[in-house]
């Protein structure tokens, strides 16, 4: 098994105790986007962390582009689920201190001026010397989404974006990052607790059992046309279909899972394709 | 009338004060003569006899004698009359200097015990021990090794400033959320850059709390330093005056010590909140 990412096989213990999760596989080709989901302590966040190296496997490796990685790296950008921008800096500062952690030879104007064009990007032109304190939740996760793209990293990793955010402003910037990523062929790793989410963002969405000792359990191949609207996606006659799959998966399979037979080298992979009336 | 509420109180205020001021005058003012004396014993005797005057000085001759500093708070008469002004300044250029030199060794230090579990446990027992010591203990042991009196004051000043910096910064830096070190790890940020850019500007409240902590004990402790040590500054004013017995001198003293640490504190007070930053 290879991709641009590689998962091989990784497992995540506390101590002695039992796997969060174990023997874990999946892999990723360039532009790809794909979300995890999940129930609460499966280690969706923790597999997360592994893959920004914030975070080590208790076994396995993770392959990003051929090479193993051993630790945080800007190849791999992060966006918080807390938006954790630096409070004391302002939003072309947040901006900027990434832009010159990957260019540390560029002088300031070059900084500023590469750190402005993401900030237009995400649109909060007008908004570049505001602090975080001023801005509102929505906005904050923007100057993230900015924050991460300005690096232009090879994968962007986001645990729970959106889920502080209110539904309206959820959804426009689901919008946004569905824009930005799939115009600019951005591969994404994106954990979520919304199953329309996962839906409407994701090529692939990654289901995983309940933890301790949880397993990928399949890979749900998004059936739903590439350029979907998230307005009218929910009329789309497959829609239903993949939506109580994995709501399904969530309610009850994901409890009682069947590992006999089940290959986790091999998920197996899924495309609901019967149209509901 | 609603007049807004920094006017009312600031009414208050000055309400208190008149009354305390009127107090005070009725409770020291002489009641007249006490009984017929001949002039020269009643000269002899001095108003507290004569006249049933207290001995304590009332709110218009301290005020009195409070203009006059105010008037001429510099002149030099040699070494045990010299202006409140000037020992005003020899107190505050001590305290300036030890505590000065007491934040620039306590923030390095305090940084490296935030950041290292292990040199945070290993200097514990020191800090422990040597925090709740009176600083005046140190001034025997002062005066004998620096043989300088002045320089002795000083370092009483900085040892007594060390320590609220200290355990303030290490608090800080030891608390600085983890999701900025993140941000700072997948960004590949250097230890280096992340202690100036991250790690510094998010302790810095906590570090300036405790700088100003620092700055206020240094203030206290100088005039009882000086009270010790003589020679100059607002303690040995105080005590000067004691020893002149004029207790207006030294209430004008007090409040003049009231007064400069209280803009001592403003100034801190500034420098905190332009640290400081809204979540």
């Amino acid at each position: 098994m290879s991709g641009f990412i590689s998962i091989e096989g990784i497992a995540r213990r506390y101590g002695t105790g039992p796997a969060i999760f174990q023997d874990l596989w999946l892999s990723m080709s360039q532009g790809d986007f794909v979300c995890v989901i999940g129930h609460s302590g499966c280690g969706k966040t923790t597999v997360l962390n592994i893959l920004a190296g914030l975070d080590a496997p208790s076994e396995g490796a993770v392959i990003v582009d051929g090479k193993e990685i051993s630790g945080p790296s800007l190849d791999r950008a992060v966006i918080f689920q807390g938006h954790s921008l630096l409070p004391w800096r302002t939003v072309l500062g947040n901006v900027a201190y990434a832009v010159s952690s990957r260019h540390r030879t560029w002088s300031t104007a070059q900084v500023n001026a590469h750190a402005q064009k993401f900030i237009d990007r995400v649109g909060l032109t007008g908004s570049e010397h505001k602090r975080p304190a001023e801005l509102s939740g929505g906005m904050k996760q923007r100057v993230g989404i900015a924050r991460a793209l300005s690096i232009e990293p090879k994968i962007m990793l986001m645990d729970e974006p959106f889920s502080a955010l209110d539904a309206l402003t959820r959804g426009t910037l689901q919008d946004e990052v569905r824009r930005i990523c799939t115009g600019t062929g951005q591969t994404v790793f994106m954990i979520t607790h919304d199953v329309d989410e996962a839906i409407y963002l994701a090529d692939k969405i990654v289901l995983m059992t309940n933890g301790p000792g949880a397993v990928l359990a399949e890979i749900v191949d998004n059936p739903l046309p590439r350029d979907r609207a998230r307005t009218d996606i929910h009329k789309h006659p497959l829609y239903y279909g993949v939506r109580n799959h994995i709501v399904d998966f969530l309610v009850t399979r994901s409890r009682a899972f069947n590992t006999t037979g089940h290959d986790p080298r091999n998920v197996p992979v899924v495309r609901p394709t019967h149209a509901l009336t | 009338m609603t007049a807004s509420l920094p006017w009312r109180a600031a009414l208050v205020t000055v309400l208190i004060f008149a009354a305390f001021v009127l107090a005070w005058h009725i409770a020291t003012r002489g009641t007249g003569a006490v009984q017929q004396m001949s002039p020269e014993y009643a000269k002899l005797m001095g108003s507290t006899a004569t006249q049933g005057k207290s001995a304590m000085p009332g709110p218009l001759d301290v005020g009195a004698k409070l203009w006059e500093h105010v008037r001429n708070p510099f002149y030099d008469n040699g070494p045990n009359d010299k202006g409140i002004g000037i020992q005003i300044a020899y107190s505050v250029g001590r305290v300036m200097i030890g505590y000065g030199l007491a934040v620039l060794v306590a923030v390095p230090i305090g940084f490296l015990i935030g950041m290292s579990p292990l040199m945070n446990k290993a200097l514990d027992p020191y800090i422990q021990i040597l925090k709740p010591i009176s600083p005046l203990a140190w001034m025997p042991l002062a005066l004998y090794t620096i043989k300088d009196s002045s320089l002795s004051a000083i370092f009483v000043i900085f040892v007594c400033s060390l320590w609220p910096t200290m355990i303030n910064t290490s608090f800080g830096v030891a608390q600085v959320r983890k999701e900025w070190l993140n941000v700072a790890r997948t960004l590949e940020v250097g230890t280096f850059r992340r202690a100036f850019t991250i790690i510094l500007p998010a302790a810095a409240p906590t570090i300036m709390t405790g700088v100003r902590v620092s700055g206020g004990i240094a203030w206290l402790v100088i005039v009882a330093a000086e009270m010790l040590v003589g020679g100059t500054g607002i303690g040995y004013f105080v005590w000067n005056e004691w020893n002149n017995l004029s207790i207006t001198n030294v209430i004008v003293a007090i409040v003049a010590i009231g007064a400069v640490g209280m803009v001592l504190d403003l100034i801190l007070a500034r420098l905190t909140k332009l640290v400081t930053f809204p979540e």
